[in-house]
């Protein structure tokens, strides 16, 4: 185990998490800190935003783990993000108590407008953060663990899976949209107040919720960098190129794909629910299919299969997203989709994948005549 | 000898077996026994139903009707393949099936005969004794001096060979192997024979080909497989002089 550690912290691991160490400690420190007219100070606003972009960097880095290394291409993982997401709401909507509009001691705002009597037997427990925070892993957990034992024990695989993950999700939206579901219909859950009693609109909250997602982030990446790189990841990526080789092996291929399904759902989980008291709130868009497609861009820009990829890429659609959106807001679909074709037929690989390929060609050329070159992925371990 | 009798000698017992496709019978009433330690080489022209065969010998399909047998008692008809593979059967693909992004060496680690069930899995490493059958095994497939490259850069015969490899990994009591000279140079093919044999020493071994100078080389049991079922049974000399098999095979 110790072995195993060891030997998934190589150095570009371990830049990894300098890097992300650094962004955790500096920027609340630059927020929190430095004076407002500081030319290194950042922006409260600012905060939350990278702070959504560690969210969606973890998301990505859950369909990395799938999609990169078990072939199994999700379309459907923005319904686990949303679960989590929801089940943090939850939480956040009961400890807001009497500060709502209605200053109902125990139905959120949205329950007494429809003029519910009491709280559905599902809102129970959301109370204890505790609770929350275990469905927060669970609900999705036991969503891709009951859809996963159906889906590859069938062997659906394929462009058949994808479709039936869009078509999960989209379900989900729709059954969210409305009221009598109990999760405040189309508007979601807002107006948080607090978390384990702090002000959610603090900056000392904000800069703990940044921490706390660049701390999941950093967790997400080890597991995932342990697990592709023990026994279990060699027969994950087995199944990914040859499923069949590996079933006629002896191994139980859909117990493996449950296995990982779960797990990469629970990340996901985990991403949803910091992203909400970031952002504010959680309504049924966060279901919608176009977004879990756009999930699969990020991690293909960035290099799918390498879970480096996923974050760059996430970090850097993202960015690119605000920036669009805030300059040439007409312009970012076109330059979404534009970006996904250049990727697709310039960088195969994604980001990383070409970086590796690059640098394999200069190693390779430095150390000519000492050895055969290895190939260019092999280089890069 | 009764049927009870041939079942309980035999490593691989089939019976009366039929598959049918939309009606399309690929196995007809296909019935042959391969005896413990035996190399048996099943030939056919296409769509005789070689490939359904080791199909539902491996659990991929179930049959309509019929019995398979293992090793004289375990019935095949409803297991799935990773429990058939466990049992001891291994099967070697027509198109070499390796795992490309791994190394020659992770290949076989990969098909060693361990504990397969996920948790066990997670945190296993490489064992010495292990480590010692891999180096025997990369002996006997020739592939000692590339057992770092990934089996992606591997020849195509080279992946055959890798491929065979991993079914002796797997320490199967049953080899099943499908058009192992397929696609291969002649020295390959004449290689791949030896390769066989020695194997065929220790392990029972089904070898499906098409290529006659092949089958010739390996000088053991054939079957003549038409339309789902068998149409002759013996040496390749015998058949070979079968009219039945000169009308519907040989003589095109």
């Amino acid at each position: 185990m110790s072995g195993l550690l060891m030997r998934s912290l190589d150095r570009y691991a371990v830049a990894f998490f300098v890097l992300l160490a650094a962004v955790a400690i500096l920027v609340p420190l630059a927020n929190l800190t430095l004076p407002a007219g500081h030319p290194l100070h950042v922006s409260t606003y600012a905060v939350a935003l990278v702070g959504k972009y560690l969210c969606y960097a973890l998301l990505a880095l859950s369909v990395d783990l799938i999609w990169g290394y078990v072939g199994i291409l999700s379309l459907g993982h923005g319904a686990f993000f949303a679960l989590g997401g929801y089940a943090m709401g939850m939480y956040l909507m009961r400890q807001i108590g009497t500060r709502g509009v209605y200053g109902h001691p125990e139905l959120p705002d949205f329950m007494v407008f429809l003029d519910w009597k009491e709280l559905p037997w599902f809102w129970h427990g959301f109370d204890q953060f505790w609770f929350a925070m275990i469905m927060v892993v669970v609900v999705p957990g036991l969503l891709a663990f009951v859809f996963g034992w159906f889906a590859f024990r069938s062997r659906v695989t394929g462009v058949y899976l994808s479709i039936i993950t869009q078509a999960l999700t989209f379900a989900l939206m729709l059954a969210f949209f409305r009221n009598n579901m109990g999760f405040g219909g189309n508007n979601g859950l807002t107006d948080f107040k607090d978390i384990l009693g702090f002000n959610l609109q603090a900056g000392t909250t904000r800069a703990g919720l940044f921490i706390a997602s660049a701390i999941a982030l950093g967790l997400g990446f080890l597991i995932c960098r342990m697990l592709v790189r023990s026994r279990i990841g060699q027969v994950l990526i087995a199944i990914r190129d040859a499923e069949s080789r590996t079933r006629f092996l002896g191994y139980r291929v859909e117990a493996y794909k449950v296995f990982v399904f779960t797990l990469s759902a629970a990340m996901a989980g985990v991403a949803g629910a910091l992203y909400v008291p970031q952002v504010g709130i959680i309504n049924p868009s966060e279901f919608a299919p176009a977004n879990s497609i756009e999930v699969v861009i990020w991690v293909a820009v960035g290099g799918r299969g390498t879970l480096f990829g996923p974050v760059i890429g996430a970090v850097l659609v993202n960015y690119a997203k605000t920036y669009f959106t805030g300059a040439l807001p007409d312009a970012w679909l076109f330059a979404l989709g534009g970006l996904f074709v250049f990727v697709t037929l310039f960088l195969p690989q994604g980001i990383v994948g070409a970086v590796r390929q690059g640098w394999g060609k200069v190693s390779r050329r430095k150390r000519s005549g000492d050895e055969p070159a290895k190939p260019a992925s092999q280089a890069a371990e | 000898m009764t049927s009870e009798q041939l079942a309980a000698g035999s490593i691989l017992y089939l019976d009366n077996v039929t598959v049918s496709f939309d009606g399309f019978k690929a196995l007809n009433n296909l019935s042959f026994v391969v005896a413990p330690g035996e190399m048996r080489a099943i030939i056919g022209p296409n769509g005789a139903g070689k490939t359904t065969m080791m199909d539902v010998v491996t659990g991929k399909t179930r049959p309509d009707e019929g019995d398979i047998l293992f090793a004289g008692h375990t019935d095949l008809t409803k297991l799935d393949e990773a429990d058939i593979a466990e049992l001891g059967i291994g099967r070697k693909f027509q198109k070499p099936t390796v795992f490309e992004s791994h190394t020659v060496r992770g290949n076989l680690e990969l098909a060693l005969k361990t504990d397969r069930r996920v948790f066990n899995v997670l945190f296993g490493a490489t064992r010495a004794d292990e480590a010692e059958r891999i180096d025997e095994i990369l002996e006997t497939i020739r592939l000692k001096d590339r057992r770092a490259s990934l089996a992606a850069n591997l020849s195509h015969g080279q992946k055959q060979w890798l491929e065979i490899g991993m079914l002796l990994a797997q320490e199967p009591k049953l080899l099943l192997v499908d058009e192992p000279a397929a696609g291969m140079t002649d020295a390959e093919t004449a290689e791949t024979a030896v390769l066989l044999r020695e194997i065929a020493k220790e392990q029972s071994v089904v070898v499906v080909e098409h290529d006659m100078t092949f089958v010739r080389d390996l000088g053991v049991k054939v079957t003549v497989l038409h339309e789902g079922h068998v149409l002759a049974e013996g040496s390749m000399d015998d058949v070979s002089n079968d009219d039945k098999v000169i009308e519907v095979y040989l003589g095109r």
